[in-house]
Parts: structure tokens; sequence; C-alpha cells
């Protein structure tokens, strides 16, 4: 059963939902004080006409003297309301609808059927089970009952049914050791296999392909980057000029969700990943960071995030993300993987040196537009005689690239 | 005639029966797979660990290790709550700032990785001492020193800084209510704001006495100088614009008057050709005792003692006014004194003299001379602030502490109670008095007797402001944080004197009211130095005519004169726990660890000591009982050549014990001999029991015959013969043809087209090298280079993967040596051809020439590594993969210049090294983009590649060429002088480009075909052959 029942044919309530999240989100919140008021149930405190003009033009009004206008200006210490001329009636009508919707309360019945069902198939199946069983059961004992029966009948018309003694034989394993050739062939297979699973199991050791470990605050990428398309640059800023792409320090986290203080997207239930679920874990952002919600402001008692690394490169390597992001302009999930998929982050590619060196084999420098590059790529192209330079032609197998 | 000179490292060699060294000639390897490496032979035969307990321990490390080496560790990373706008994970910031220890001052970069410095560079914009030597490179080391005291202390509890305000204000109160005299004691400080401070410290406190102690004095230049032009400083000198330089006993490469002349002296030392082909350069003449840098690099070096220099400038004097001089010189000394005045009148304004005689007269003499020259070099209407310390007025507040006059006694940054003689008694004197409270970074003698000791900041923790030399202002600002709870000397006066302000806030209000001229305190402090446009104050001309030369004219040598001087390395000894200092190879003994009596050949043998070389080249030496007035120590003795008879040499900075980790507790303290602040000391010298275990890598490496690594000639046979005379490239035959070694036609070698691409050069000029050691720590520094050790260095096992080698050659032999040598024939000549060569080594010819991985394009080493782990780039770079080596050392074993360096243990996290890698502190000076090798693999030096490679990303990361000025090595970086050019061949613009077509250009062992990427400019010297 499909756990989006938010679907709402009320199209006045969709459109205010898209007008207030690209306008109105900023700064105000539905159910809570935020920069500005809570929005949920505004046209009851105000009139409509009113609302249309504040929205329109708060400035005006306020410096009109209007005693409602002034009222809210002071209770916000003087903070203005970006005017939004560009609105019409109908507009803040749609929003006033959204404001005023509460969705039909769906959670509990969904809950509730949901229990129901599973319940349901759990005693048609026990009850199935058990009728296999027992007809399973029935069946061996007239089995039983036959053969005991023909016994009898054997016994009674004088027919001997013991068994005539066969001629003793070699056992098979005796055979099998006597034979060398078998042995031999035998004892190399074993052999090669089990070189084959220590190679297999030596190689993995240390490639942490697939490394999913939990993390203080369960942050998802698929929320960020997937449902929200944030950039991946925009938190992992110093990939463009550094060789760390950088875990974002909290202020960063900050810049939206001094905002964002609630989760209100999709629930994956399954997992539990219910809105409750991430909300929590925006409020540990808080605890960590130090932010006040109540009074909206910095407490000065900050606790920094112990993230779980999960991209480990050894020492004796030197990776560098800006050479791959920003001058080769390759993408983050080439080697990350659809991180916008992930609800937790894991490593995707074995990070190992034949997976780095493969990449240089297949890849092409990208040269365009990057003076360092014309001059050598010119003289290196005739030389090999190619239109396109990989970045192992460029010497990018070379061990002191990476190895110092 | 390069070839034709014979070199020598180590007086033995000049002895063909020594057996040692003919056999360290022979092998090629100093020492052999070490059989006994677990421990020494005698505890092996007692260990109860017989070959199978043995076996059981590896068989079952072996697999524990694997089992543990199966689940990685759990990595966390904990990013900023906050990021700092500027911090930028993994992108090095750089800041100006300046250093002023009291003995070393300099205008430096700072670069800073995640919030924490990691090395110093020189900030080569600035107008004056804008160059680092190998002190200013390691003193980022001592900013991560574990033994820095970490908090203040009272009576030796430690208590909070409000205590210490409380309680130390109250007694300063009651002691300037009663009128008890203090005395404030500190270094020079060059420092305007600080002294604005100190006056206003006293203005509350009238009781207190500012006296300025320089623990070494340059008592004499400074008195000199504020009596003929007003003002306490010294007169500084551009040796750039010096034709003939005479130098008497100045150190001018060294410490001399606060040293950073290097730079200058070596523009004027290159042999340019001029428009008519003629090259010219300048002509040095030095006159001293002890070998000191500026000896080695003279064209001429005259050794001679302390009383004999005084005559020889009261003669120059006397000969240059015109009058016959009544001072009988010896022959030797009389023939190049009047040289030394023919060259100077000669060059008229070109010339110039200097002198580092502690004579008040000598001093103002060496003014005079100047001025009645018009020396271009010579500025004396700039005076240099650096060296400001009063003898007198420091020893008359020493009696007065131990006379009971003074009552109370503040010490910043200064150490009396080691650095001079009269210590001990000082030391219950200091107990004795009513208040003493010490401002140091370290526990030392001083702080340790004082009642209250106040912590103070590394430099690079602090603010500060500096006016080394009259206009020429500099900034320092902190680069990090405070790590220990520290406060600043200036921050704690302004609270003691009631004033509401930091020192910030001091500097900034003195700056913009005295200083900036309305200019941007930002900008200045960005670029870390402000010149003013404001003429000197020194407006009138001095007079000379009271000068009295008597008492130079009469001096009398001594039986046996000892000259303390400063080491390269150690200076004053501020910096003796800094491990870095203690294994830099001093520039001209090779000795690291130590301080030793330097004593010439002669007075050696006179006195029985004696000098000898262990079967793997380790240096052992003979102590020597030293007596000055009533005091007597037991010295290590080194015979050191061109020692003058009947002097012997002491280095100051060694001896500590307090505040060092045991490593470092090494050598003795000459300050002990420093009475009356005079580095000249009559002393007796007898034979002591015992021998002294040197950490010397002077016999490490031999020449092995190989007389062609060193190339030069004079600047008469430069100007007047062909190129092949002077530097010839080596001939092999092929075919009974003779052919170039670099030509195509005898190489064995497949050649690889280089043409595309960077190919990195790096040129080395003999000329202006002038060994002074900056780029060997600046190497340390920038590669994670671990330090080893006294008994590992002992075992040639140092990590250095630059060496500066110091060749010796005697004078007298530059055409002819090698002929002398071979027609030796039957015992009676070759005793007098020994004879001679012992001569020789009285006053040796002295050669620098540093030495890394020559990269060549023909490596020797790559082609025998069974796992491939060294290879060679297209850059022209010989790559080394630490983690691919197996440690078979066949390439270090193949290397014809042996600079490839194996890590015998565990250099890092190992108690048994206990030095900075040992601990957290001293692990955050570590560069992040190298590796820090493990024990078992072979290393050496890369070309910085992690520098190359950041300098192509940048251009790539901004799209464009990298310019010639981008490429740089951490050696490069660090010379001053301009010895070192790195760069790319075919960039054909490039400076190095440039050079590898120069004449004077030549490879190291050319002869044996590798093709390197290192070169060397052959050194030319200005001697002429008559004279010598």
């Amino acid at each position: 059963m499909s756990s989006a029942t938010f679907a709402q044919d009320d199209e006045a309530v969709q459109a205010g939902k898209k007008l207030f999240n690209t306008n109105c989100a900023a700064c105000h919140k539905l159910n809570k004080r935020a920069v500005g008021p809570a929005l949920k149930g505004i046209s009851t405190k105000y009139d409509k006409e009113w609302l249309y003009s504040w929205i329109k033009n708060s400035t005006a009004m306020i410096k009109s003297g209007d005693a409602q206008a002034v009222a809210i200006y002071e209770e916000y210490n003087g903070s203005v309301m970006t005017s939004f001329p560009q609105f019409s009636n109908v507009d803040i009508d749609n929003i006033i609808a959204y404001t005023d919707y509460t969705p039909p309360a769906l959670a509990v019945p969904i809950s509730g059927n949901l229990n129901l069902q599973q319940a349901e198939q759990g005693v048609s199946n026990s009850l199935i089970l058990g009728a296999l069983t027992l007809v399973l059961v029935i069946l061996v004992v007239m089995l039983f009952l036959v053969q005991r029966t023909l016994l009898q009948i054997a016994k009674l018309s004088g027919v001997d049914i013991s068994r005539e003694p066969r001629p003793k034989r070699k056992p098979i394993w005796m055979a099998f050791v006597q034979n060398q050739f078998l042995v031999f062939t035998s004892v190399v297979l074993l052999l090669l296999s089990s070189a084959y699973f220590v190679y297999g199991y030596f190689m993995q050791i240390g490639v942490d392909q697939g490394y999913m470990p939990v993390q203080p605050i369960h942050y998802s990428h698929k929320i960020h980057a997937g449902a929200n398309q944030i950039e991946c640059k925009y938190c992992h800023s110093s990939a463009r000029v550094s060789k760390h792409s950088g875990i974002p320090a909290l202020n960063v986290c900050m810049n939206c969700h001094q905002n964002i203080a609630e989760y209100n997207g999709e629930e994956d239930l399954e997992n539990g990943y219910t809105k409750e679920f991430y909300t929590k874990e925006i409020k540990k952002l808080y605890k960590a960071v130090g932010w006040d919600e109540t009074n909206q402001k910095y407490t000065g008692e900050s606790q920094p995030v112990k993230w779980i690394r999960i991209h480990n490169l050894p020492d004796f390597v030197y990776f560098n993300h800006a050479q791959h992001v920003e001058v080769g302009e390759i993408a983050c999930q080439k080697c990350h993987g659809p991180v916008e998929e992930m609800e937790i982050m894991y490593q995707y590619s074995p990070l190992t040196m034949g997976w780095c060196i493969n990449c240089h084999r297949e890849t092409n420098v990208k040269v365009e537009n990057n003076e360092y590059y014309s001059k050598i790529h010119e003289a290196l192209s005739k030389k090999y005689g190619v239109e396109k330079l990989t970045v192992a032609q460029m010497g990018g197998l070379e061990c002191g690239k990476c190895h110092y | 005639m390069a070839s034709n000179k014979t070199y020598w490292k180590n007086i033995d060699q000049l002895d063909s029966a020594n057996k040692t060294v003919q056999k360290l000639e022979e092998n090629e390897f100093v020492s052999k797979l070490p059989e006994n490496f677990l421990s020494d032979e005698k505890t092996l035969e007692e260990s109860s660990t017989s070959r199978r307990d043995f076996l059981k321990y590896v068989g079952f490390s072996t697999a524990a290790a694997t089992l543990a080496a199966c689940e990685g560790p759990v990595v966390k990373s904990v990013p900023y709550v906050n990021q700092p706008e500027q911090i930028r994970p993994g992108v090095a910031n750089y800041y100006a700032t300046t250093i002023a220890d009291g003995f070393d001052f300099g205008s430096i970069l700072i670069k800073t990785r995640e919030g924490r410095p990691i090395k110093v560079e020189s900030n080569s914009e600035a107008p004056s001492l804008g160059c680092a030597n190998a002190r200013i490179h390691a003193s980022i080391l001592s900013l991560y020193d574990t033994l820095r005291i970490q908090g203040p202390q009272a009576n030796g509890k430690d208590i909070t800084w409000e205590d210490l305000y409380l309680q130390a204000g109250a007694m300063l109160k009651a002691l300037a209510v009663s009128d008890k005299k203090v005395v404030l004691m500190t270094p020079t400080l060059a420092s305007p704001a600080t002294e604005k401070i100190i006056n206003d410290f006293i203005a509350v406190f009238p009781n207190v006495n500012h006296v300025i102690y320089d623990t070494i004095s340059s008592d004499d230049a400074l008195n000199a100088y504020e009596k003929y032009y007003g003002v306490r400083g010294l007169a500084d000198y551009d040796f750039s614009k010096a034709k003939t330089l005479v130098s008497i006993d100045a150190d001018i490469l060294g410490d001399w008057q606060g040293g950073g002349y290097e730079s200058g002296y070596a523009k004027s030392r290159l042999p340019k050709r001029k428009t008519s082909k003629k090259a010219e350069m300048s002509w040095h003449i030095q006159f001293e005792s002890n070998m000191s840098l500026s000896g080695a690099n003279a064209d001429l070096r005259i050794p001679c003692s302390p009383a004999e220099q005084k005559n020889i400038l009261a003669y120059i004097y006397d000969t240059l006014i015109g009058s016959k001089s009544s001072i009988n010189l010896n022959t030797q000394i009389k023939v190049a004194a009047d040289k030394a005045i023919s060259r100077l009148s000669k060059s008229g304004k070109n010339g110039v003299l200097v002198s580092g005689i502690e004579d008040e007269t000598a001093q103002g003499l060496v003014l005079a001379i100047n001025t009645l020259l018009k020396s271009q070099a010579f500025e004396p209407k700039r005076p240099k602030y650096i060296r400001k310390g009063n003898s007198a007025l420091v020893k008359k507040a020493i009696n007065d502490i131990e006379t009971g006059v003074v009552k109370g006694l503040i010490s910043v940054g200064v150490n009396p109670v080691f650095t001079s003689a009269i210590g001990e008694s000082l030391k219950e004197s200091i107990k004795g008095l009513e208040f003493s409270m010490a401002f140091t970074s370290k526990m030392n003698e001083t702080a340790a007797v004082s009642k209250f000791v106040a912590s103070t900041p590394h430099y690079l923790e602090s603010w500060g402001d500096y006016e080394m030399k009259e206009g020429h202002f500099a900034l320092a600002q902190p680069t990090i944080r405070p790590l220990f709870d520290t406060q600043q000397f200036q921050d704690v006066l302004l609270r003691l004197s009631g004033k509401n302000v930091k020192y910030y806030d001091a500097i900034k209000d003195y700056w913009n009211e005295n200083v900036l001229e309305n200019n941007s305190w930002n900008k200045v402090l960005h670029d870390g130095y402000y010149s003013s446009s404001k003429q000197g104050q020194i407006k009138h001309t001095p007079d000379f005519s009271s000068l009295n030369l008597s008492s130079l004219r009469i001096a009398q040598a001594s039986n046996m004169s000892l000259v303390l001087y400063a080491k390269t390395g150690m200076g004053d000894g501020q910096q003796a726990n800094n491990p870095w200092l203690q294994e830099f190879p001093d520039p001209i003994t090779r000795v690291s660890w130590d301080n030793y009596l330097t004593i010439s050949y002669i007075d050696a043998k006179n006195n029985g000591l004696n000098n000898s070389n262990t079967a793997n080249g380790a240096l052992n030496g003979s102590y020597a009982n030293l007596t000055v007035g009533d005091k007597t120590l037991k010295v290590p003795v080194l015979i050191q050549p061109g020692q003058a008879k009947g002097t012997v040499g002491l280095a100051f900075g060694y001896g500590e014990r307090m505040g060092l980790k045991k490593e470092m507790q090494t050598g003795i303290n000459a300050y002990e001999f420093y009475n009356d602040f005079k580095r000249i000391q009559d002393v007796k010298i007898s034979l002591a029991e015992g021998e002294h275990e040197f950490a010397c890598v002077q016999l490490h490496n031999t020449l092995m015959g190989r007389g062609d690594i060193i190339k030069e000639t004079t600047l008469e046979i430069f100007n007047s013969k062909d190129k092949k005379h002077w530097n010839p490239i080596p001939q092999v035959s092929k075919n009974h043809m003779e052919f170039d070694v670099t030509s195509p036609e005898v190489d064995m070698w497949q050649e690889f087209d280089r043409s595309i691409g960077h190919h990195f050069n790096l040129s080395i000029d003999l000329n202006s090298c002038t060994g002074c050691g900056a780029c060997v720590i600046a190497c340390h520094a920038e590669n994670n280079v671990p330090v080893v050790g006294k008994r590992e260095v002992r075992k040639s096992r140092d990590m250095h993967w630059l060496r500066i080698d110091r060749y010796y050659s005697s004078a007298s032999s530059f055409e002819g040596d090698i002929q002398t040598k071979d027609s030796i024939s039957g015992i009676g000549d070759s005793l007098s051809t020994f004879g001679k060569m012992e001569k020789a080594s009285e006053n040796p010819q002295v050669a620098f020439q540093p030495v890394m991985c020559q990269h060549c394009n023909h490596a020797p080493c790559e082609t025998v590594c069974p796992v491939a782990a060294t290879s060679h780039g297209r850059q022209g770079q010989n790559h080394m993969a630490y983690n691919r080596c197996v440690g078979t050392r066949y390439c270090a074993n193949n290397c014809p210049y042996k600079v490839r360096r194996f890590n015998w243990f565990l250099y890092n996290k190992n108690d048994e090294f206990d030095y900075h890698m040992n601990n957290d502190l001293g692990r955050m000076v570590l560069n992040p983009d190298v590796v820090v090798r493990s024990r078992g693999v072979m290393e050496k030096c890369s070309f910085c590649i992690q520098m190359t490679q950041k300098t192509i990303l940048d251009a790539k990361l901004e799209g464009r060429e990298v310019k010639d000025s981008d490429w740089n090595c951490a050696c490069s970086n660090a010379c001053d002088t301009g010895a070192m050019v790195f760069g790319d061949v075919n960039d054909k613009e490039s400076e190095v480009s440039k050079l590898v077509e120069d004449e004077r250009m030549y490879h190291l062992l050319e002869g044996v075909g590798t093709k390197p990427n290192v070169m060397y400019q052959v050194k030319v010297r200005n001697t002429d052959e008559k004279t010598t």
C-alpha cells in the first residue's frame, strides 16, 4: 500500500504549497515561530484584505501607522518582511489555503490496516503449513502400515525374503587412494582452488568496498543531493581547491538548517525513517552546533561531530580532489557512485591501485580551455599519433605522481 | 686545473700510510651488514633465548600481525563546528612574521597547514634581514618542544596568572615604596613599542633599571659606533658592492654583529663576464684564528693569533694613511697584509674592511678606515639595532645583585646563571633576592632559582614589532593560538603598570602614531615589514682624530689563546633542545651532537693530543684539560686544519642540562670561560684521560680516489684559458677514438625523448654556496626527515637527504700535487713529502659542495631494484615508492653519489628515538603532504616532488602555463645566496636552462655517464698563482 496518501486534489492547496516553499519558507514555518511568525491558521488572526496589502508591501503599512502592522513589526525586533508585489490576490489566497489546510489524519488507520493485513497473512500461512505437515505425517504412517501388512502376507505365504549376501567389494575411498592419477589431479585441483580463495581473501584485506558505518548523525545524501538537488561542492567546497573534499563544517549545515528545523519530505516507513526520525536527527545537529531553537540564537556550547570516515586512503597515497574535480571535471559520482540515491553513505569503489590505474588508462585528459595543456598536449599527441591523450600517456602512471 | 688538485676530507687522509683510510677508500660501503644488530656480542652470548625460541617468536608475531591486519581501524573525522574563512583543509596559508630572540633576527614567512605552522621561509621582499639561516629554519620545531614551560609558577608550584599578578604586583609595589633597586634584564629587543612599554613601566616603578644583556656580546663595536656616531647601534655593510673585502676575524657569514650578510656577499662572488670578456669578482682576504665559514670562503685566508690581528689592523691603517709602520709582523702575514693594503687602495670606494676584534679602539679604527676609503659597502648612516647589549652595565648589575645593592631581578628571555662565567655565585645571589621573576619559555637555570616563573609564548604565538635597522620596521603576528598557558612579557608589564591595554593595541597605537606615515596597518601586517621614507637620524660626520693605536701596535700574543665562537647550528644555545640543530653537522668540522676544542695539528702534537678513526670511519679524539684562570674543564679535542697556531677554539651553546631532553644534553658549557664577556681568553691545555667518541660525518663516504668531484680554477685561468682547460669533459675511447663521455656515441643506455613537458634541473653554484646549511634544515622540515641521534650518526646512518660536503685542499699544491705524490720514491723522500703535506694542512683551502640525489637520467639505482620501487619520471625526477620498497639496499650500493638513506629503525613513535617524532606535540611539525617513512625502506631526495606537483596543479587550476619563478624546491627556496637554482630546462626562457649552457657547468662524476639532472658550476677562486 502506498504511503503517499498526501495526494490531494485541492489545487489551491497544491499551488499554495509551492508558493509557500519558494517564497515564504525561508523565514516562516507552519507550526512554529522562526524568523517570522508561524503561519498556520493565519487567516483566523488577520483580515484577508489586511493580509493582501501586508504581503504586497509591509513597509508602507508600517509607515502608515497601521496598529496591527506596527505591533508585529515591534514583536519581531524591527525586522522588515520582504514585500511581494508580484503576488496576485489569487496567489495569496492559495498560500492562505495551504496554511489553513490540515491533512487528514491518515497515519494511524494506515498503520492499523497494515498490522491487520500482516496478521491475517500470518494466520493463513501457518494454517496451510500445518495442513501440509498433517498430510505428510498421515502418508508416512500409511506407508509403514502397508509395509507391515505386506511382510505379514509374505510370512504367511512362506516366501523367504532374506537377501543373499553381496560379494565384498573394496570401499570407495580405498579405490580412490590407490588411484594415483585421481589423487594427483584432485590434490592439484584442491590446491588451485584453495589458492584462488586464499588469494581472493588476501586481496580484499584493506579493501573496504561497501563499507557503510553508522554515523553519529543519520545524514541522508538521498534527501540532500537527491530530493533537494543540492550540488555536491556546495557542502564539500574544498574539493575545488584542495586535495581534501572536506567534511563540511557545521556552520555550512546551518546555512539551510537555521530555517529547516523539521523534516517534511517523503518517509521510508519500512526502514523506520519517519518524519519524526529525521527531525530528531536535525535536533542532533542543533545540539552539536549549539543552536537554541526557541530563541533562534547560538548558545556557544558546541560539540563537534565525530563522523566516521568512510574513504580511507593509505598514508602513502597522495590523491588530490581539485585535480580530478576541477581540472579533470570528473563527476563526483564516477568514484563515489550514485550518492544522490544513498540513504546511508557507503564506499562505492574499491579504491585499490588497480582501480585507479585502470581509470588513468581509459580516461582522456580534458584539455579544452586550459592553457596549461595546450603546448604539451599538442607535442605529445604528435608523438603518440593520437587525437586525444589518456592520463597514462601524460605520465599518470608514474609511481612518484601519487607516492611521495 | 681542475683535475690536478688533491682534495681531502680528513687529516688522516694526508697520511698515505694510514691503514684505516686506505681500507675505507677501498671499501665501497662503510659498514658491512651488522652481524650484531640486535645487541652487542656479549649480551647475545649471555642471552637465554635460543634459536628455536627466536623462531617461535617470529612465527607467533607473524601470525599475530597477519590476524591484526585483517581488520581496518575505524577512522574518525571531526570537522570544525564553525570553520574559519581562511582555513581550507589541505591548502597551506602563509603569514609574514618576524623572529627576534635576541640572537637571531629576521623577516620570515610561516607556512601553516590546518592552522599549525610547519615551515619557515625567507621573506625575501623585506629590505633587510630577509634571509633565514639554519637556526631560524629550525626554530619552528622549538614551538613544538614538549619541555616548554606550560604555565606560570611561584616558588616551584603552578599558580594562575591572576595570582601571579596579585603576588608579584604587591611585591613590586613594596619594593618601589621602600625604593629598593630592581633590575629588568632583557636581551636586545629592537622593538620600539616594547621600549615604550618598558619606559611606562619604569615610570610606575622608578626603582626599576632596564639592562640589555646580549648573551654573546658585540659590546666593543657598539661602543665604538656610539662614540663616533652618537647612537648605540652597529654600522651596516652591503658586501655586494665590495670588490675588495678585508676581514680581520669578522665571521661575516656567521653571526658577526648579528649576521645576515651572506646574500650580499654571494652576489659579489660570482665571476661575471663583462663586455671585455674578462670576468670580475670580489677578492676576499680573511685573517682569523678559528676556521670560520668566512675563512673557508675567502680567497686568501691567513691564520693568526688574536694579538697578531690587532697588529695587522694597526699596520693596515698606518700604511693606508701613508705613515711608516713600526709594527713587526712575521713575513707571511706581512706579505698578505701588504697585498690587502694594495688591493684596498686600488679598489678605493669599492674596498671595505671589517673586523671582529673585541677592542673599542680596533672597532673605531674599522669605522675610520672605511670612512677613509669612502667605502660604498659601508653604510653607517642607518645603523642596525639588533645588538644593543652593554657589558659594563650588565657587569654592574650582576655586581649589584651579588653585593645586595639590588633587591630584585626581572629576567626576560635571558639566562645569566648559565650564560655567564660567574653563574654559580650568581645563582646563590638570585636565591637571596627579595624579588625575582623570570620570563621564559623553558625551564632554565635562572628560572629555577627565581621566585616567579612567567611562562612566555614562542615567537610564533606572539605579537611583536621591531626596528632591526633604522627605518626598517617589521611586525610579528601569531601564526597559531598559544599552545600553553602563556603571556607575553609586554602584556604582563602593561598589566603590572596598571594599564588596561594589550601589547597588540600598544603596537598598533605606537605604529599608527610614529611609524606608518598614514599607511594601512593591515597592509604592513600582511607584508611583515615597512620601510620608512624618513632620512636617517645620523647626520654628523665623525671625527677619528682622537684614535690612539698604541694598544693595538704593542699587542703581544699569549702562549695559548682560547677563541670562543658560535657554531652555525647552535648559535648562543637557545635552541639546544632542538633535535634538528643537534643533528645538523657543523659546516666546517662536520661534527654533530657536540662541541669540542678545535686545535691546530702542531699544537695537538706538542700536547700529545690526537684524533683517530675507527674501522668504520667514526672519529675518536683525546680529551684535554682546559684551564682558564682557576677554572678547569675536560673537553674533547678535534684537530682542525687551518686553526692558527697558539690558538684553540670552543663553541658556545652546548653543555646545558636544564630544560633539555637527555639526548640533547651534549657538549660542555663554553660560557664558563666567558670571563668579562670577552671571547679571547688566555688558556692552558694539557692531555686528559679518556677518549671521546664524536658523531662526525667527515670520513663517511670518502672520495674513493675520484678527484673530479669538485672542479675549481682561479680567476686568472678562467679569464685567460679555454674552457677545455679548466672545465674539461672526461674522454672515453671507442674504437681507438676519443669521445666526450656525454656524446651519444659512447652511451650504452637507450635515450628517451625528454623534450616534451617539464624537465627539472637543479643548478648549484660552488662560487656562491657559502656552506651555511639553511638548505639542510629546510629539507628536514619539508620532507619529514627523521632525526637518528648521536649513536646512529656515528655509524654513518644519518638521514640527511641533502648533505654539504666540505673538502680541504692545500693551497700550495694547485699545479703539481698529484705529481708530487706520484714521484715519491723511497722512505726518505716520502718522509719529506709528508712533511710538506702536513704543512699544507696548516692552512688548507676549503670548498663546499651540497650533494643530494642527482636524479640521473641514466640512474644506476633504478636498474638494480628487484621490485621496481625506484623508477624514473618523465619530468626528470627519480621516484621512490616507499610502500613498494622491500629494503634490499641494492640501490644505495649502486649509487655513485652515496645519497640514498636507509631506515635502519622505525624513527617515529619509537622510544629508542625520543625526538620530536616520538610525541604528539612534535609530530605537529610534520608536513602532511609527505609520507613518514617506516622501518626497512630506502629514502632520498625527491626534488620536492610534492612542491613541483603543487605548482603544476596551481597552474592547471588557473588555466595558465607555469612561470619560471613558480618552480621551487625546499633547498633552493632556502638558499638566500642564490647558489641553488631550480627550474624547468624545457622552458627556454628559464634561468636554469641558461645555467645548463653556462661554461662553468659540470656534472658530478660525469665520467660515470649517469647524466644527472643536478649540475654544478665550477668554483672560481680569485687567487693568483704567484703569491700562494
